[in-house]
């Protein structure tokens, strides 16, 4: 007989189409000193023209410069999937003379999204929750430098628990191979007696094929990527057109693995592990984010239960929902006092007024 | 000669490029130096023998400047620096029994690296370049140059030199210095082409069979003399061959003898602090002429008299 067919094995295939029609968002930043390539690279990966009508500021501007916070927004398709992606940009970033504290705006910003998410997910209609939220930080580092700089140290350091973080080497042209694997490595030992925290790649499912495994381990091995990025095409006789960078000893080519670690990074930000990046930054990056923010509104004396919550999600009936931070509700709790306490007096003086008003009638009767 | 930029654009190695020796022990491969918390200065004096000619070359580095987060006066140290090397050669001049030959010990040329960005100057550059370029002879070169195409360097290279016109940066060859139409010819030809894009190496490949400096990479050989590939030669030429003695004719005529008009003014107030960035604009009449040698030295004399 016949071994019997519920048919759940369709399942994949119904998610697939649902998400396929909600469509995909991702939110990107890209931050680092300027002039390292990095509009370039963004132009590369997603071969669009994001830069398109860019003005580069002339040194009279930079020298006023403040750090800035641009947002630009493209949606892509391709092969039938929608990818709306933000891209949230830093220039100004290690611009000027003084750079103390010139991470503040950055990580103002990514709290400013966390803060708008947990309102809206503590709200009455969720329905369309726009996630604004910044799902991965490109952070460049310059070829030039001996690893990562104070600057570079103090501005992860300031971000590496709220956004998951990729570094990569700009403008890896510039870099014989030798002094790239010694780079990459000052800057792997950098980042660990700093302890800053990157993005961890998850461990690859021990089912797949070794080919994968390789690749996997290979990617891993890599990190930060040495990337080079260009727009231009190259026609060179004999080779079929190549985007690369044209120069008097010889042709870059981006998409050459043995050149730059380009394709790495497009696979592994596009092609494996977005929907990761966009896990990661919702159950791990938010979760702390809403846990700091909860533990900071409640009284001291239920923190226990706050704790304890914390752990379960399901008894989020014990904390009252924090609707808005602890400074508004009190500055709207006092605006609601002095509304009473003026509609009290005018009521006051309104008694007052039929009380007289009563007596002169009584008195104009008595006449 | 003073180097100075930020780290790792390649200023011990293009000493050695320029020299062609080993002047300096290049900590490149160990990149276990780490980046100094406030700027040093390191000089290395070394005698150089060409055809029979003695070449004594001082050169020095300045690690750490611009390193930091907050930047802020991080040229005083260079400034003071320079000007204690005019104070010293002051003093023996001012000696009354002196030295026949007195040493020589003052920075005839500073090349500022300009890193690659490919956009314009920094405002730490402009900054920098201002105070300087009042003291001594500044040579920017644009460094790390095999990360720029040649569309690229030109277009850097213009926004440059607009950045410097805008700012009255005033490098060398100083326009207002030319004494003939020579020299002038000479000199804007130079003008037009700084800063040079240039790239430093001091390892030899074989390419078609000739042993070149240069740097190999997995799409070709960046070769450091070849004049299509950088603008090396056109720096060495300026700094060895040919502007060599008149690097060294400005700086004792001009200024030199500017740092020296402001202290013998002075000698009546207190001494001044390291450092002293506001010099006041020299007078025109001792910019326009460049061989006030003689003239300076009558002038000097006389006070000298009126102080006696």
């Amino acid at each position: 007989m016949d071994k019997e067919y519920v048919g759940f094995a369709a399942l994949p295939n119904q998610l697939h189409r649902k998400s396929v029609k909600k469509g995909f968002d991702f939110t990107l930043m890209v931050a680092g000193e300027s002039g390292l390539g990095k509009s370039t690279l963004i132009n590369s990966l997603f071969l669009t023209n994001l830069y398109e009508d860019r003005q580069v500021p002339d040194a009279s501007a930079r020298l006023t410069q403040t750090l800035t916070i641009e947002r630009r927004g493209v949606e892509i398709e391709e092969g039938g999937i929608k990818v709306k992606l933000t891209l949230v940009d830093t220039p100004g970033f290690g611009d000027s003379v003084d750079c103390s504290d010139c991470w503040l705006p950055v990580v103002h910003f990514i709290e400013e999204q966390f803060e708008q998410y947990l309102r809206d997910e503590s709200g009455l209609n969720r329905k369309n929750i726009q996630d604004s939220r910044v799902h991965c930080c490109l952070y460049f580092i310059s070829p030039f430098g001996r690893g990562l700089r104070p600057l570079d140290v103090a501005f992860l350091r300031a971000v590496h628990d709220k956004v998951n973080i990729i570094p990569v080497i700009g403008k890896a042209d510039a870099l014989m191979p030798k002094e790239t694997q010694v780079l990459k490595q000052k800057i792997r030992d950098q980042l660990k007696e700093e302890e800053i925290n990157i993005y961890q790649f998850p461990e690859c499912d021990s089912d797949e094929d070794e080919d994968f495994k390789k690749q996997d381990a290979e990617m891993k091995e890599s990190i930060p990527f040495a990337v080079v990025g260009s727009s231009k095409v190259v026609k060179n006789v004999g080779t079929r057109p190549v985007r690369g960078r044209c120069y008097s000893w010889g042709t870059v080519e981006v998409e050459n693995p043995h050149h730059c670690d380009f394709l790495n990074l497009r696979r592994m930000l596009v092609q494996t592990h977005l929907q990761d990046l966009k896990e990661v930054t919702h159950d791990l990056l938010y979760e702390g984010y809403r846990a700091r923010c909860l533990q900071s509104l409640v009284r001291p004396g239920a923190r226990d239960r706050a704790s304890r919550s914390k752990l379960s999600r399901q008894s989020t009936t014990e904390i009252p929902l924090p609707m808005l931070p602890l400074a508004e509700t009190e500055k709207l709790i006092r605006e609601k006092d002095e509304e009473l306490r003026r509609m009290q007096e005018m009521l006051e003086k309104m008694q007052a007024q039929m009380q007289q008003g009563q007596a002169q009638g009584e008195q104009s009767d008595a006449f | 000669m003073l180097l100075t930029g930020q780290s790792g654009l390649g200023k011990s190695t293009m000493v050695n490029t320029l020299f062609k020796s080993k002047a300096w022990q290049s900590n490149l491969p160990s990149l276990e130096v780490p980046i100094p918390q406030t700027l040093e200065l390191h000089s290395v004096t070394h005698v150089i023998e060409e055809k029979g000619l003695k070449l004594k070359l001082t050169v020095t580095d300045t690690p750490g400047f611009g390193d930091q987060i907050n930047n802020d006066k991080c040229w005083d140290p260079i400034l003071s620096y320079i000007n204690q090397q005019y104070e010293q050669y002051l003093q023996e001049e001012l000696l009354i029994t002196r030295q026949r030959h007195i040493p020589d010990t003052r920075v005839h040329c500073c090349v500022y690296f300009v890193p690659p960005t490919g956009h314009c100057l920094r405002p730490l550059d402009i900054e920098f370049l201002q105070r300087l370029c009042r003291t001594v002879n500044v040579v920017p070169v644009i460094a790390r140059a095999d990360s720029l195409t040649i569309e690229e360097r030109d277009a850097f290279r213009n926004r440059i030199q607009q950045d410097m016109n805008t700012h009255c940066i005033d490098v060398y060859p100083q326009k207002c210095l030319d004494e003939d139409i020579n020299d002038r010819i000479l000199n804007s030809k130079i003008r037009k082409q700084i800063p040079f894009a240039v790239v430093g190496a001091d390892r030899e490949h074989l390419v078609n069979g000739r042993c070149v400096l240069g740097r190999k990479t997995k799409w070709g050989v960046i070769e450091v003399e070849n004049v299509a590939h950088c603008e090396f030669l056109l720096l060495r030429d300026l700094l060895i061959r040919s502007h060599l003695q008149d690097l060294k004719d400005i700086t004792h005529n001009v200024h030199y003898e500017n740092y020296r008009v402001l202290r013998l003014n002075e000698s009546h107030q207190l001494p001044r602090g390291p450092g002293w960035v506001n010099l006041a604009p020299a007078s025109p009449g001792q910019l326009t002429s460049p061989g006030p040698g003689k003239a300076s030295r009558k002038s000097y004399r006389d006070t000298k008299d009126d102080e006696c």
